[in-house]
This record gives structure tokens, sequence and C-alpha cells, in this order.
């Protein structure tokens, strides 16, 4: 083994993580010089691990996941998924939006059938029966098999987020991106949302990386939550490890002291330590 | 389990009347109106009663052919409705494909949007007699004027569609990799149909106004030349029974490509 003074690139013998941020910034050319977005992030993801995003509006949390996603290329510094150098968006880390991005004129079937066929590109009637298998599967899965043939405005904004979390995971993404997956969901359908989520990543063990403004859903969900600092120029501000074993019971999780540790400490980062001047802006 | 009440025959009665009678009654009473305003010994326009009397033959024999240009109203309607579709299918295929070429690509775009902005602004008949001077056929001419009249709506909001299309579909078209055919198919075309459809629909009515005036001074069989014909041969009667004709038409091709749009691009419902 050689060894390579760091930062290494990608295409390096040196085992990188999973999914690793290294020294990222992200800034935007204005006429008043950079501005700049993200500075100096580094991150790393183990396969199969639940990290959250947390922190107010504007400190960079989409930006992250757009760098993640290959929307965007960070300025500085790289981001790598299993060694390979991300620099394009790919079926390999699908997104899951706020607004669902559902396409309006495809029924809940076709979403997921668009985005299968899409990675697998079947070749023939074997192969496409495979496909149509993988999409009923899903549908299953979020027990969606009854509105299969609907179309997303015959859906409520649980169910297109239950059809875009199916599509996601029928593509089988090597990560899964949520950006802030159930902010625009009612209290209880975000619950259930969150649960059904859970039971999934206990069972697939698929590698999220998910933003977030909600710090129990964060708790409850993940490994570890990733707290950023405010922007412009925000970076990680402080990594907090969430012990709780799987499979998690929300009940249990309310009532152990530990939550309210967990919780407080998120909430004095957000709210003490960082919390947003209004009068400055 | 629920149970069916059958309806009282009333009901359906009910709910039709309040629609049907308030035209019924203006009707009526402009009828009446226009009986008396016209009712002199040499008025300049003809009563009703006759209009009735005098292009009864026109009224309930809509399809007789005697030859020429001497044909019911029905038929002369459908020979204008020929030229309209074949004017129309013209732009409507030329005019999404170029609205497309011109929504996908910002620098042909801002090469050709200012000739469009002004080009669609001449009024269909001052096309005439270019289109006469070049292709010295009155029948390919009164076409042209069909299709200079019919493109630019679908042309222009076609490219506004195209241009419109959410970033997020784009997105969700870049993760998953399509290919600029499936690009097209999957969410191109489905983005854009409404405002293609919006397009469509002003240009169908668009069509018809134009192809009327230029049958007046292209001549033939057709609504158009009808109207012109009776004018000099000064049966005003039959102008009137047509002018009905021209506006029931034009209300059916209104409501056609609607409901065309309606069955296509269901799922905006």
């Amino acid at each position: 083994m050689q060894s390579l003074p760091l930062p290494a690139p990608p295409q390096s013998p040196v085992e990188l993580p999973f999914l690793e941020l290294r020294d990222v910034s992200k800034y935007y050319p204005t006429p008043k010089g950079n501005y700049t977005v993200l500075q100096g992030v580094n991150l790393s993801v183990k396969s199969g691990e639940f990290v959250s995003i947390i922190g107010h509006s504007g400190c960079g949390k989409t930006t992250l996941l757009n760098l993640v996603a290959g929307f965007t290329r960070p300025s500085q510094g790289f981001v790598s998924l299993e060694n390979q150098r991300i620099t394009a968006p790919g079926p390999d880390r699908m997104v899951v939006f706020q607004n669902y991005s559902l396409l309006p004129w495809l029924t809940a079937y076709e979403n997921i059938h668009l985005g299968v066929k899409s990675v697998y590109r079947p070749q023939n009637e074997t192969e496409r029966r495979q496909v149509r298998q993988i999409v009923e599967e899903h549908l299953e899965l979020v027990g969606l098999t009854d509105a299969a043939h609907k179309k997303p405005k015959q859906l409520s904004g649980g169910m297109k987020q239950r059809v875009a979390i199916a599509r996601a995971l029928a593509m089988r993404p090597q990560i899964l991106l949520l950006d802030e997956p159930f902010g625009a969901l009612d209290p209880i359908t975000r619950e259930e949302l969150q649960d059904e989520l859970l039971g999934i990543w206990e069972r697939t063990k698929v590698t999220v990386l998910m933003i977030t403004h909600d710090v129990d859903e964060a708790i409850y969900l993940s490994d570890r939550i990733v707290m950023m600092t405010n922007g412009p120029s925000a970076t990680i501000g402080e990594i907090l490890t969430i012990p709780f074993a799987h499979p998690r019971n929300r009940a249990r999780l309310t009532e152990d002291p530990q939550f309210f540790t967990l919780r407080n400490q998120c909430l004095s980062f957000l709210y003490e330590r960082f919390a947003l001047d209004i009068d400055h802006d | 389990m629920t149970t069916t009440i059958p309806l009282p025959q009333r009901y359906s009665w009910q709910k039709f009347l309040p629609i049907v009678l308030p035209p019924l009654i203006v009707l009526v009473l402009v009828l009446v109106v226009w009986q008396i305003l016209c009712s002199g010994s040499n008025p300049r326009l003809p009563a009703p009663i006759t209009i009735i009397r005098e292009s009864w033959h026109l009224i309930v024999n809509p399809f007789f052919d005697k030859g020429g240009t001497n044909k019911g109203l029905g038929l002369q309607v459908i020979e204008s409705l020929r030229r309209v579709a074949i004017g129309y299918a013209l732009a409507s295929v030329v005019g999404v494909s170029i609205g497309i070429l011109v929504g996908t690509n910002q620098l042909i775009n801002r090469g050709v949007d200012p000739f469009f902005q002004v080009l669609r602004t001449v009024p269909p008949l001052a096309w005439l007699p270019i289109a006469l001077a070049g292709f010295r056929q009155a029948e390919t001419s009164a076409i042209f004027v069909i299709f200079i009249t019919a493109i630019w709506p679908i042309l222009i909001n076609t490219s506004v569609g195209v241009q419109q299309v959410p970033q997020d579909y784009r997105n969700v078209s870049r993760i998953l990799r399509l290919n600029r055919w499936e690009y097209f198919w999957t969410i191109l075309l489905p983005a854009s149909a409404p405002y293609i459809f919006t397009g469509m629909r002003i240009a169908a009515g668009l069509s018809w106004l134009a192809i009327v005036a230029a049958e007046m001074l292209t001549g033939g069989v057709g609504i158009g030349f009808f109207i012109w014909d009776a004018w000099n041969s000064s049966r005003v009667t039959d102008i009137i029974i047509a002018l009905i004709y021209v506006g029931m038409v034009g209300l059916l091709l209104d409501r056609l490509v609607f409901y065309a749009s309606k069955l296509i691009v269901q799922s905006e419902e």
C-alpha cells in the first residue's frame, strides 16, 4: 500500500468511508465577491447509517444535500460515495423531495415504474416482468397497492410521500437522500410516516441522509445528528450520537430520560448557541 | 351499504330550467324588439319573420347542391371547415415543433422571438396579397392565411410551456438519467401540454375568424364567399342565416378543442 497525503483523490487505494465529504466548501460568485454557503465541511457516513442534518433555515442544509445528490459540485474539497467522486446526479443517490416531485400525469404505479425502469433498463420480457414485480413489491411495502392506478392529484399528501419513498427505495439506491420529507404533512400523518420509514430502514438498512427541522424526528430516526452552524459560511457545529438500540419504539423512547438529555442538547445548540439573530438581517 | 333513492322526474327539470330559461327569454325579447324595429314599409334590414319567409329554403335544406357555388349552408360550412382543418393542422405541427425548439434553446429563442412578436400582430387578411403573389392560387392562399393566423398562439404558448417545466421534474429526470427521447415524452411534452392546448384553443377561434374573411376575397365554395355573394345579390336575409351558422360553428370548434384538451390533459384536473 502506498500512502498518500490528504486529501486523497477518490481513486486512491486508500479506502475512504462509504460516504465522504472532505473539506467541502461551496461559494457562489456575486458582484460583491464570493458568497460562501458552506465552509470546510467534513463528514463521513458509514454504510447502513441513518444520519440527520439539522439547522436553521439558510444554513446550507439543502446545499449539502444537493452536493451529495450531485446537483451542484463543491467549490473546494470533494464528495465521494464508495470511492467514487460525485460529479452528477444518479439513481444510486435517489432524493425524496419535500414536495414529492411525482409526475402528475403518471399514476403512482407509473411514477415508480419510470424510476425502476431507468435503473434496470430491461431488455427483454423476463426483465420487464422483474421490473413490474419490483414496482408491485414496493407499492405493497408502503401499503399503496390499492391506490396503484391513482394519479398524484387523487392522493393525500401522506400517500404522495409514500409513493415518493417507494419510488426511491425501488431504485435500490446506495444512499437515500431525504429533503425535509415530512415537512409538508400534518402531525399525525407525519408520525405515521416516520414509523413506516423507521420500519423500512430497520429491515433494509439502506444508508439515509435526511434534512429535517424537527428535533424529535431526528432523535427518533437517526444514528447520528449533524448540527449545522448558521450561514453564511455554515459548517458542522457538532455531531450528536443517538445511542438507542433498534428496533425503536416511539412511546418507550419518549419516556427515556436520555431522550430528554439529547433533546435539550439539540435545542440548546439551535436556540442558545446558534440562535438566529433576527435583528441582524 | 347505501341504498339509492330514485329521484323524481321533476328533479331534472328543476335543475335544467334555470339554465335554459334565461337565454330563452333573452332570445324572445331580442326577436320581438327586432321585429318591431324593422317592421316599417321598407325597412333597411329584414325583420325575423321576413328572414324566415325569404330564406326558408336555406333553413330547411342545408345540404342541397345545385352545382357551382349554389350549395346549401351545411355544405358551404363543411368546405370552409376543410380549409381550416388543413391550415390549422399544419399550424399545429409546425407551431408545436418550432415552439419546443425555441423553448428549449435560449440562443434560438433570443434570435427569433423579436420577429415572432412583430409577425404575430399582423392581421390575418394582410397576409392574403402576399400569399396570392406567392402561390398564384386562391385555395392555397386561403389555407396559408389560416396557417399563418393559427401558428403564432400555438408557437408562443408552446415555447412558454416548455420554459415553464418545473425544476423539480427536471431534477427527477437528471437523477433518473433519462435520455433526450424519454425526457421529451415523459416530462417535457406532458408538462407543457396545458400551455400547448391553450394556444391551440386560441388558434382555433382565430382560424375561424380568418377563414370567413379570407373566403370573401378568394371566392369559391365556402361560407365566407357565400356571405359576400349574398350581399352582391342583395339577399340580406341569407346573410343573417349564414351569420348564425358562422357563430354556431365557431362555438362548436371552441368546445371541441376544449374537450379534446380536457380528455388529454386530464391529469391536471
